[in-house]
């Protein structure tokens, strides 16, 4: 198979990641995963810049396996000193691990990346001034969105430019750049005696893909309609998720599914494949080949080409992701389904996934609700997900749902279920797709029968 | 780390284009942690990262550039991108003149870990997951987790600081799976302090597993916790998380001061129940969020908040502290030398009281009993939080009966505060936590005495 990089400075990443891979001796596997970045973040505040951060970080992860033992060093420079003590800690570590018959590393599978090229160079040479004014420019349209906007906590450019390369002695050679720019402001709405955040975002893959007033909008929006809200008694509700947080609940989902969670037990699905876990609407993917993903690539961590990934299809699941490791271990292939960054071994995880649309825009499915929340926000995802047991309990802010129209705010309530009963409960599935900032591609999502914990 | 001279002459250069503060801060960071899991050693990971932030503040503008290079070249081309990004309108030079000052905590760091054989840390691993074995067959899955690292820190800015850091933490955690006809439930126990290897010496290690194991299996038995609202008894040591939540965020200056908390304008009034006392205390000897300098070159503090329910004071960084002319309070902190400095908690606590714990659980008729709490988020500007619960009883006729399954509980800060209605007098420090803000974790801790809350919201499932 060959391969080209993209640019010169990916080959470069790649020559370098390819000399420490060389140094693999004999019955030893040697990998170097080699990254580098630049970035900008811009933060504007009460009409001037509050901070602007521009740098260059670099780092490399050096993964080692002998005897079917594995040890990994990472250091945050590319200097050579550095790298070498990265090898030699490795190796050392790699000593203490035990030994696992199914560790090592990827090697090629023949399957070819699917090719992909998002990097616009416009991204890094774009001027400081520009980065500034649109920030402040971001800024300012919150700021007119409304009467009772007091204030943006903060208003954020970011750009980010990066490089990765991951070469292995067992043949492994990928490498990849990617360029992103986003924006996000944080509305502070005020009546009386009463506060509200509101937060807008906005993402491209070059700098016009960004659209100001929608995030501006959405910010004033959201800061704006809670006032007045207060806790409902507890009852029994149905759901209404808008995009944003249904990807968020797929998310959940995605991560119960990952052939690392199932092989040790920590999976609440990790026997019921070819079983009906979820209504017959869902259909989800994990698919970084699906260009319209911001998480989009065409190699995963382990220098394996990315793949289109079916798990749950009408309702029933169909696998499992897998690494090269994890997959040797249950008897499959890898799903080229490798996540890591510098500072870390390969672990497997979703990167872009996808649920299905299924039919009627968010109104339409609005009016189908006779009582229930439509959710602003969610907090306490960490504390109140335990995604071993599938219990799910969450803060959320939003509107209640009253005759299929949004009705009064609320704030200060819970809601609760188990992953396994929400995906049952999913009764409606919007057409309303929306790819996310962070790669997935969700549409609105009905799910019915909570408990709202409340007054 | 970096020679005087070097660093008197990057801060010059970070000044020439008419900044009015700068400041270089160094870091020299090693890691290095040990994993078991599924019954096996998988892996052994060391880290090194070692760089410098450079920041100009002009005006309301900071500029922020940081660098992996630490020679004199890479360190000025940092603080010129810095000052650049800072738009300095003025000219000319700059001298800056660095007084050396030095950090203490106090105490010594008994034996550094880097000094610890790594088969002696692998040691520990595979006890803790017998122990935790040990406990019973329910027991399916079983992760233990192994952490140290020493951070040497140096800040140098245009106002002649110069102090060095040298801060060690060593981190044990145990995650158990217990599996049995209800499904898989967890159980999860941690222990760290800002100290080396004796960290071994305090904590038995057989029996922290052992806990673990006994948590998840207790769940096992959980029925579904409550919905709505009654009175919550939280356990001695194990919900710290509240304050840092309910209050702590709400009384960051740099929230306050952008309008962006329920706390801003109370400076003075009555926040809280009367016996109500709420410190933030990096000082604290040996806690997860000791400092002995903050991550600005400022002496680590003890900071009174709330005052028998009197709020006293926000808590400050270098800029805001700057902006309002007084002094910081020591809680400028930041997660790497890659990300700028803001106001953060350190170890928060809440004082004890005088009443017996155990009473207070027999004066609540119907309730919940929360003895461990997992982390918690918060709204500052509304002051709404959650916080979650990994160990939670039901209270029934003044007695604690079965176990909850796990939820969050979620609250107003303010009103939470004035409905402190028992405290106890058995105060203890928590488990190390993690605090995030704006993309940025550092470490910290939190303790509580046994105390009752009249009323809070609890998230489960059951009617």
């Amino acid at each position: 198979m060959t391969f080209d990089p993209p640019d010169q400075e990916s080959a470069d990443l790649l020559a370098l990641a390819q000399s420490v891979a060389n140094n693999a001796r004999s019955g030893e596997q040697l990998e170097a995963f080699v990254a580098r970045s630049s970035y900008t973040t811009v933060r504007a505040h009460g009409g001037e810049v509050e901070s602007f951060t521009s740098a260059v970080s670099a780092g490399i992860g050096v993964r080692v396996v002998s005897d079917h033992r594995q040890g990994f060093a990472w250091a945050g420079t590319l200097e050579s000193d550095a790298i070498a003590d990265a090898l030699a800690d490795a190796r050392d570590n790699a000593t203490f691990a035990e030994p696992d018959e199914w560790v090592g590393l990827a090697e090629p599978d023949g399957v070819a990346p699917v090719p992909f090229d998002a990097f616009d160079p416009s991204v890094a040479t774009m001027e400081a001034s520009r980065k500034i004014d649109l920030a402040l420019e971001l800024e300012r349209m919150v700021r007119a969105g409304d009467l009772r906007i007091t204030g943006v906590r903060v208003a954020t450019f970011s750009d980010s430019s990066s490089r990765f390369a991951v070469a292995t002695s067992t043949g492994i050679a990928g490498a990849g750049r990617g360029a992103w720019c986003s924006m996000s402001a944080l509305a502070l709405a005020e009546d009386g005696d009463e506060t509200y955040t509101g937060g807008g975002s906005t993402v491209g893959f070059r700098p016009d893909d960004l659209d100001l007033a929608e995030a501006a909008d959405d910010a004033v929006l959201r800061a704006t309609r809670l006032f007045g809200a207060k806790p409902v008694p507890s009852q029994r509700v149905t759901i209404i998720l808008e995009p944003r947080m249904a990807a968020t609940i797929a998310g959940l989902l995605g991560s119960t599914l990952t052939g690392e969670r199932v092989l040790k037990g920590r999976s609440p699905f990790g026997d019921r494949v070819g079983e009906t876990i979820a209504s017959p609407k869902l259909t989800l993917v994990d698919d970084p080949t699906d260009h319209r993903s911001y998480a989009a690539d065409m190699f995963d961590g382990e220098g394996l080409a990315c793949r289109r990934n079916q798990l749950v299809v009408d309702g029933v699941l169909q696998g499992f992701l897998y690494d090269s490791a994890s997959g040797r271990r249950a008897g499959q292939p890898s799903t080229g389904s490798a996540v890591r960054g510098v500072s870390s071994t390969p672990s497997v995880g979703c990167q872009a996934l996808a649920v299905a649309p299924g039919a009627g825009s968010f109104e339409s499915l609005l009016a189908d609700i006779d009582t229930g929340v439509y959710l602003q926000s969610m907090t306490g995802l960490h504390s109140g997900v335990n995604l071993v047991s599938g219990d799910i309990s969450v803060g959320i802010e939003g509107l209640m749902v009253r005759n299929g129209q949004l009705a009064e705010p609320v704030r200060e309530v819970t809601i609760a279920s188990t992953l396994q009963r929400m995906l049952l409960d999913i009764v409606a599935i919007g057409d309303d797709i929306e790819w996310l900032p962070g790669g997935t591609g969700c549409p609105t999502i009905v799910i019915a029968d909570l408990s709202l914990g409340g007054s | 780390m970096i020679e005087q001279s070097v660093l008197e002459e990057v801060l010059g250069v970070a000044m020439r284009t008419g900044g009015e503060f700068a400041e270089v801060f160094a870091e020299d960071r090693r890691n290095a942690s040990a994993v078991l899991d599924d019954g096996r050693v998988e892996e052994l990971t060391s880290g090194r990262d070692r760089g410098a932030g450079i920041r100009v503040v002009v005006g309301e503008t900071t500029g922020f550039a940081h660098t992996a290079d630490l020679s004199e070249a890479g360190l000025i081309a940092a603080a010129q991108a810095a000052a650049a990004a800072a738009r300095g309108g003025g000219g000319g030079t700059n001298v800056v003149a660095l007084h050396r000052g030095s950090a203490s905590r106090g105490y010594d760091i008994e034996t550094f870990p880097g000094d610890v054989p790594k088969a002696r840390k692998v040691e520990l691993l595979t006890r803790a997951d017998e122990a935790a074995r040990s406990v019973g067959d329910a027991i399916s899955q079983v992760s233990v987790s192994y952490g140290d690292n020493r951070r040497r820190i140096l800040v140098a800015n245009s106002d002649g600081v110069f102090v060095e850091d040298d801060t060690v933490r060593t981190f044990f955690a145990v995650s158990c799976v217990a599996t049995g006809d209800t499904g898989m439930q967890t159980g999860r126990e941690s222990v760290g302090h800002t100290i080396g290897f004796e960290l071994f010496d305090m904590y038995d290690i057989d029996q922290l597993a052992r806990n673990a194991a006994d948590r998840a299996i207790t769940k096992l038995a959980a029925r579904p916790a409550p919905s709505g609202q009654m009175p919550v008894v939280i356990g001695s040591g194990g919900g710290g998380v509240l304050f840092h939540e309910a209050c702590g965020h709400g009384l960051e200056a740099d929230l306050v001061s952008k309008g962006a908390s329920v706390f801003r304008g109370r400076v003075g009034q009555q926040v809280a129940s009367k016996g109500v006392t709420v410190v933030d205390d990096g000082t604290m000897t040996r806690e997860w969020g000791n400092i002995a300098i903050d991550d600005e070159g400022n002496p680590a503090q003890r900071n009174v908040l709330i005052e028998d329910g009197i709020l006293t004071d926000y808590m400050w960084d270098h800029l805001r502290a700057r902006k309002e002319g007084r002094r910081s309070s020591g809680n400028g902190r930041r997660q790497s030398y890659q990300n700028l400095p803001m106001v953060r908690m350190t170890n928060t606590y809440l004082l004890a009281g005088e009443e017996d714990p155990e009473s207070i659980i027999a004066s609540t008729p119907k309730g919940v009993y929360v003895k461990h709490l997992g982390g918690g988020q918060v709204n500052t500007a509304t002051g709404d939080f959650v916080f979650g619960m990994t160990e939670a009883y039901l209270i029934e006729d003044g007695k604690v009966t079965e176990p909850l399954r796990e939820g969050n509980l979620i609250g107003n800060g303010p009103e939470v505060l004035q409905r402190i209605d028992a405290l106890g007098n058995d105060f203890a420090m928590g488990p190390p936590g993690t605090c995030g803000k704006d993309g940025q974790g550092v470490p910290v801790g939190d303790g509580v005495p046994t105390l009752r809350v009249s009323s809070l919201t609890i998230g489960g499932t059951a009617a």
